[in-house]
This record gives structure tokens, C-alpha cells and sequence, in this order.
């Protein structure tokens, strides 16, 4: 028999007792839907948990420091690879030179320090860092309220929620999500902060004198070569409030103040590292931050950054055991929503063989007007493939639906314990198609024992049965 | 497929050799087909008799290909049905011979055009020749009008006009027929054997039929065999037969 005989032999069969096999389909789609929505659930937390990561910067961030600083996260790297005497300094030319690497996306001084601020009259002394302006795009930034900065150098800035509570003075919220941004924002922005600084100013030659405060008394072996440090004062415009994780891998989040990165470098504020580098004749920075493409070229441009000469540091290893963990999560809840599965294929064997019974009649005439074993197989299979194609449709979109009903109860929820609102549920296309084949597959593996059944039946026993 | 050796085996249409068919049943050993050799020759009416249980439409259904014997062979223009696999013999039950039952076994989920057309979908004719010959099968036993109808709608002899449709539609040289008028008054049973007797005539079919009525038999069948217990009891031609065409009130 033809493919489209035994298709529409099927469906017509399938027509005529509509009931039974409707609630066999039923029963398929009821399992179909069951492992669609607790996988949809399974790869929506894997999302969810992927894009809190991504925001947090953790995985696609290498920390660069120099080893003379002897300062690593790694301690058994300061072990191997040459002597920090011997090691390069992280220079302007390193970070341009890392940042030349391939698939790396920039690489940015960490410039930051401890100063003072003045809104109104009230002192505040806090940690400032400066921002690159590939932030602006950066997810860490998403739910900033104002406007990022409008150039790379703007003498302006954004608080961090914190310290926003601070200026307002308000008392620090320990339930921290509670704090509505958008309400700290409104009465700071368009304000102007003034910040106060330690300028490192390149020393001119000794003995021209006015410019020089402070300088130390002449003892024997200080050389000329050396930089003074001025107090400086900046307004400061506060554009922005933002609502970083403070657990954040990325430097930004580590600060309360942020500041356009190349206004930072500009104001030449006196770092930790001047110290050291009044014995030396450029200026270093203590770390480096190169971004990476994407977490899975980490590890290659580590390797380049190590070859030369520096300290990196960064946690690939957690995404992989993150990974795997999902991937145990998803096992384990296609494993549920199968055994919803397995139990409708029973009840297709279940329908077929009593399929087989009602008809025997029927298989025993057309086999007596001709029909081969593999025509009647055949029949039965499509039966069952049959069932299984509507059932996955039906059942996919079942499970799309309990998935929907389920992110919506669980947004209900975090709305009430005012949490702000997730997707924790995702039906992809492959979920979509894989699922549909899956109910197919079962069906037709449930219709392999009627099939073969239904074939070997002896016409001359069939024709005789009433 | 295995061709008889014997030359006469060429010229008849079927060839019966020592055929046995035993069940067994418990304990009990149940001959229904025991040691026959009858050779049938094309176009020829041959009609099987018998009382209930004599073994004849076990002899049938091995002539059909639907059973295989136990021993001994069918062969049917050269190849012995014994010796064929399912799916030959399922080929040969497709084309070679239309079978007719005395209970018509119509699928009564199916219209009258969709039974005689499912032959058609084994042979796999293509979908656009096939209306066109079930409405000509049809029409050969004036049910051309009631195509779309389903068995349960029409009388016994109407079932049996469209069973022998769907016998003929993948045009058989055999055709087979068990008690064909078994569930028809005598007039519809005669309406039906004038259309076997047309088919034998008109169409060169060769006709095995089974009956336990030996009127019928004398009435249409050129050549009568006898079976009981399984045996060939006798075999002779009717000398009287299209004698008695006109009157069928022979029950």
C-alpha cells in the first residue's frame, strides 16, 4: 500500500472510534505536557540563573595584575613563570597590548580610591572608581535610573543605590531589594557633587620650586625624579542611580561612586601604586580588567596573558560546574515529565490491542482481498503514529500553557514578597520539535507489538470471528 | 516460485495434488483436508458439495492461499501456493483470485466505493485511475447509485453485488465463492448466481464454488465434486446443467 493510503486508512480508522481514541491522545498530550513544562521550567531557571550571572560579570571578566605587585588571587602562580623582579609592569602599553588580544572585547585600567565628596555641606568620604564607557551597554546597568554619562570624559557621575540613601539621608535598608531607585533618584539628579582629591602631578625639575607643597627634606639619595601631590577639588554632576549586585566580580560594583573612566585617568588621582612608582619612570596600574567575547574564551586568553609575564585571575571553573548541575536538574525533570509519557504508551498498546480484537474481522477480509502483513503493520503503525503526532502537538501546547500559568502564579509570588518580576520558564524550538518527535517515537515504539500482532493474524481464524 | 514438473500442470488453471490439511484439536487429530488430487481447468464452473463440516471450505481456503496445507500442493499457473512466502501469497490473493463469503465481508465502516476500492489501494493503482473502476465494477452489478452508501443500508443481495465487485476489480482469472447465495432468499441467491455464471461465461473466469445445495449446483456448475470427512467422495460433470436457468425457487 501507498504512504498516503495507509495515512488516510488510519485517520479514517482513528475517525471511527473517535473516543477511545481521543482519550488515548488525550492521555498522550497529558504526558507530552508534562515533560514540556517541567523541562520549559528546568531551561527558564538555567536562563534565569545564566542572565544573574552574565549581569554579575563573573564569567566573561579576567583580573590582570601585575606580579610584582605579588599580589595574585593564584598563589601557586607566583610560584612558577619569572621572577617579579624580572616580570613587565602593567603599563599603558600592557593595556593597550592586552587589549590587541584576540577576543577580547577591552581591557580596562581598575583606577579607584577613597576620597571625600560635599553635597550640601555634609562631608561623605567613599570609594570612587571609574567607569569605561562600554558599560553603558553592559546588563549590570540595566535598571539605572537617570541617564548614563553623555561622554567618556563628562565631569559627571552615578551613585550607587547605597550611597544615594546615604546623601538622602536615609537609614541603609536591610531588606535591600525593597528599595525603590527610581524614588532615590528623583531628588539627586541634575544635582552637582563636589568631590575633593589627591592630584599626582608630574614632578617638574627640582628647584622650580612654587608649584612643589610638601616636599620632602633634602636627605641624600632622594633623586628629582619623583611627582607631587596637590589637592584638587571637581564638581561633579550626578546623572545616574544604579542598583548594582554589591557581590559583583567586576570592579565597578566594589565602589558607590562611579566616575566616566577617562575623566579618572585625567584628574591623575594619587593611587597606592605612585608609591612604588616614584622609583620608576612611568606610571603602572595596579589592575587591569580585560573582558572577554564570551565565557568560553577565557581560558585561551588567560593562557595568552600569562604568557606575558602577568597574574590573571577568573572563575571558568564555576560555569562548568554550574553546567553540569543544570544539565542534572534537566535530567532529573525529563525524567519526571517522561513517566507521564510512559503511562500514555501503555494506554496506546492498551487502545491498539482492543483495536485488534474489534477488528479482527476486518483484518481477517483484507487480507483475504489482498493485503500483505507489512500493509496491516503498517496500518497499525500509522494508527499509532498517528496519535502520537496529534497528541505531541496538543500536549506541547499544553505544556506551554501549565508552563505560562505556572511563571505567572511564581511572578504573583515574588510580587507579594516584592521581588521584581523573572521569567522562570522558557519553551525554545528544539523543546517544541523535540518533544513532538519524542511523542511520536513512543507511539510508535507502543505500536510496534500491536502492529506486528495485528499482521500475523491467521485470516482463515480472523473471517471465522463474529 | 516452483513450477510443477508435469506438463498437464501447464494447461490447468488449478492443480490439487494429494492435499492435506490436519488440525489438531486437544488431543484429538481433525482431518479437514485428507489426500485430495483434483486438477481444474481454465474457465471451467466446478462447484464443491458437501454437508456442514465436510471439509470443502477448508479445500477453498486453500485454493484462496488464506491457509497452507499440511501437506501436499495448490498449484495455480505453475507455482505451488505451498512454496510461496506471505507476501507472494498475498500478492497471488491480490491478483490472481477474488473471493466472495456467504456473510458478503464488507467493512461496514466503509461506503460501497471505499470496499471495492481497497483491493485497488493493495495493488497500489494510482488514486486517480481508481474511482473510475470501482464505478465500472459497480455499474457491472447495477449499484452504480448507491457508491456512497454504507453496507448496513442496503440488502442482503446488494452486499453481495458489491462483494462480488471488489472480487473482480483487480481483474482475478479465479474466482472463488463460499455458499455466495448462503444468506439470500432464492430470488436475490438466483440474481446473483446469473452475475457468476456471466462472469464464467462472459469474462472466461474459472469459478470454484462452495455450496451444500446440490440444486444450485446442478443448476449452474459444469462439474460437481463431492467431499466428506475431508475425502474426495466423487467427481462428475453435470450433464444437466442451464437446463433449469429460468425458474430459482430450488430451496
Amino acid at each position: 500500500m501507498r504512504g498516503y493510503d495507509v495515512t488516510e486508512l488510519a485517520v479514517r480508522n482513528l475517525r471511527e472510534s473517535l473516543l477511545r481514541n481521543s482519550l488515548t491522545t488525550i492521555g498522550i498530550a497529558v504526558g507530552v505536557a508534562s515533560l514540556v513544562a517541567m523541562l520549559s521550567l528546568g531551561i527558564g531557571l538555567q536562563q534565569l540563573a545564566g542572565r544573574r550571572l552574565e549581569k554579575s560579570g563573573l564569567f566573561d571578566t579576567v583580573v590582570v595584575t601585575s606580579r610584582r605587585d605579588l599580589r595574585g588571587f593564584n598563589r601557586d602562580q607566583e610560584q612558577s613563570g619569572p621572577a617579579p623582579a624580572e616580570s613587565p609592569s602593567l603599563t599603558e602599553e600592557a593595556r593597550h597590548a592586552l587589549e590587541q588580544l584576540p577576543n577580547v572585547v577591552e581591557a580596562y585600567p581598575d583606577i579607584r580610591f577613597i576620597t571625600e565628596l560635599r553635597y550640601g555641606d555634609q562631608p561623605h568620604l567613599t570609594m570612587v572608581a571609574g567607569l569605561p564607557f562600554s558599560a553603558k551597554n553592559n546588563e549590570a546597568f540595566e535598571g539605572m535610573q537617570g541617564s548614563f554619562f553623555s561622554s567618556d570624559a563628562a565631569p559627571e557621575i552615578i551613585l550607587q543605590k547605597a550611597f544615594a540613601e546615604e546623601l538622602l539621608g536615609k537609614k541603609p535598608n536591610a531588606d535591600d531589594d525593597n528599595v525603590n531607585v527610581a524614588d532615590l533618584a528623583k531628588p539627586l539628579i541634575g544635582h552637582d557633587l563636589t568631590m575633593r582629591y589627591a592630584e599626582r602631578t608630574a614632578s617638574l625639575d627640582a628647584g622650580s620650586g612654587a608649584a612643589q607643597p610638601a616636599k620632602a627634606p633634602s636627605d641624600q639619595g632622594i633623586t628629582s625624579a619623583s611627582y607631587s601631590v596637590v589637592s584638587r577639588e571637581q564638581k561633579l554632576r550626578i546623572v545616574g542611580v544604579c542598583d548594582l549586585d554589591p557581590d559583583s566580580m567586576r570592579g565597578q560594583a566594589r565602589a558607590r561612586l562611579f566616575i566616566p573612566l577617562k575623566l579618572a585617568q585625567n584628574l591623575h588621582v594619587m593611587q597606592p601604586s605612585d608609591l612604588r612608582d616614584s622609583t620608576t619612570s612611568a606610571p603602572t596600574y595596579t589592575t587591569v580588567e580585560v573582558r572577554v567575547k564570551s565565557p568560553q574564551y577565557v581560558p585561551s586568553v588567560e593562557a595568552a596573558i600569562k604568557k606575558q609575564g602577568f597574574n590573571t585571575f577568573s572563575i571558568v571553573d564555576a560555569t562548568t560546574s554550574l553546567r553540569r548541575f543544570f544539565a542534572v536538574l534537566d535530567l532529573f525533570l525529563g525524567i519526571f515529565g517522561s513517566l507521564a509519557l510512559a503511562v500514555a504508551s501503555i494506554g496506546i498498546v492498551n487502545t491498539l490491542v482492543m483495536a485488534i480484537l474489534e477488528r479482527r474481522r476486518e483484518i481477517g477480509i483484507m487480507k483475504a482481498i489482498g493485503a500483505s502483513d507489512a500493509d496491516v503493520r503498517g496500518l497499525f503503525f500509522a494508527e499509532a503514529g498517528a496519535m502520537g503526532i496529534f497528541g505531541g502537538g496538543l500536549g506541547v501546547a499544553l505544556g506551554w500553557t501549565i508552563g505560562r500559568v505556572i511563571n505567572l502564579g511564581t511572578n504573583i509570588y515574588l510580587k507579594r514578597q516584592h521581588f521584581p518580576p523573572e521569567q522562570i520558564w522558557s519553551v525554545p524550538w528544539w523543546l517544541v520539535g523535540g518533544a513532538i518527535a519524542f511523542s511520536i517515537i513512543v507511539s510508535l515504539l507502543s505500536g510496534l507489538y500491536p502492529a506486528g500482532r495485528a499482521a500475523k493474524l491467521d485470516p482463515v481464524q480472523a473471517l471465522r470471528y463474529e | 516460485m516452483m513450477l510443477a514438473a508435469n506438463d498437464t500442470s501447464r494447461a490447468a488453471a488449478i492443480q490439487i495434488e494429494n492435499l492435506c490439511r490436519h488440525y489438531r484439536m486437544g488431543e484429538a487429530l481433525i482431518r479437514a483436508v485428507d489426500d485430495i488430487s483434483i486438477e481444474i481447468q481454465p474457465g471451467e464452473f466446478t462447484a464443491l458439495l458437501g454437508a456442514s463440516g465436510s471439509g470443502k471450505s477448508s479445500l477453498l481456503n486453500l485454493i484462496a492461499g488464506l491457509d497452507r496445507p499440511t501437506s501436499g500442493s495448490v498449484i495455480v499457473q505453475g507455482s505451488d501456493l505451498a512454496g510461496l512466502s506471505r507476501d507472494r501469497l498475498a500478492h497471488y490473493r491480490r491478483h490472481t483470485v477474488g473471493m466472495v463469503f456467504q456473510s458478503f465481508n464488507l467493512i461496514p465502516s466503509m461506503t460501497l466505493l471505499e470496499n471495492v476500492e481497497l483491493p485497488l489501494r493493495f495493488a497500489e493503482i494510482d488514486r486517480g485511475k481508481r474511482e473510475g473502476l470501482v464505478k465500472q465494477a459497480l455499474d457491472r452489478v447495477g449499484l452504480a447509485g448507491r457508491m456512497h452508501h454504507r453496507p448496513a443500508e442496503l440488502s442482503g443481495g446488494e452486499q453481495q453485488r458489491a462483494s462480488l465487485a471488489r472480487a473482480l476489480i483487480n481483474q482475478p482469472q479465479i474466482l472463488l465463492a463460499d455458499e455466495p447465495t448462503g444468506n439470500l432468499d432464492s430470488r436475490t441467491g438466483t440474481e446473483i448466481m446469473n452475475f457468476i455464471r456471466e462472469f464464467n461465461e462472459g469474462l472466461r473466469m474459472t469459478v470454484v464454488m462452495v455450496t451444500h445445495e446440490r440444486a444450485l449446483a446442478e443448476r449452474y456448475a459444469k462439474r460437481m465434486i463431492f467431499v466428506a470427512d475431508g475425502k474426495l467422495e466423487g467427481d462428475q460433470p453435470n450433464l444437466t446443467s442451464g437446463s433449469t436457468v429460468s425458474q430459482g425457487n430450488q430451496r
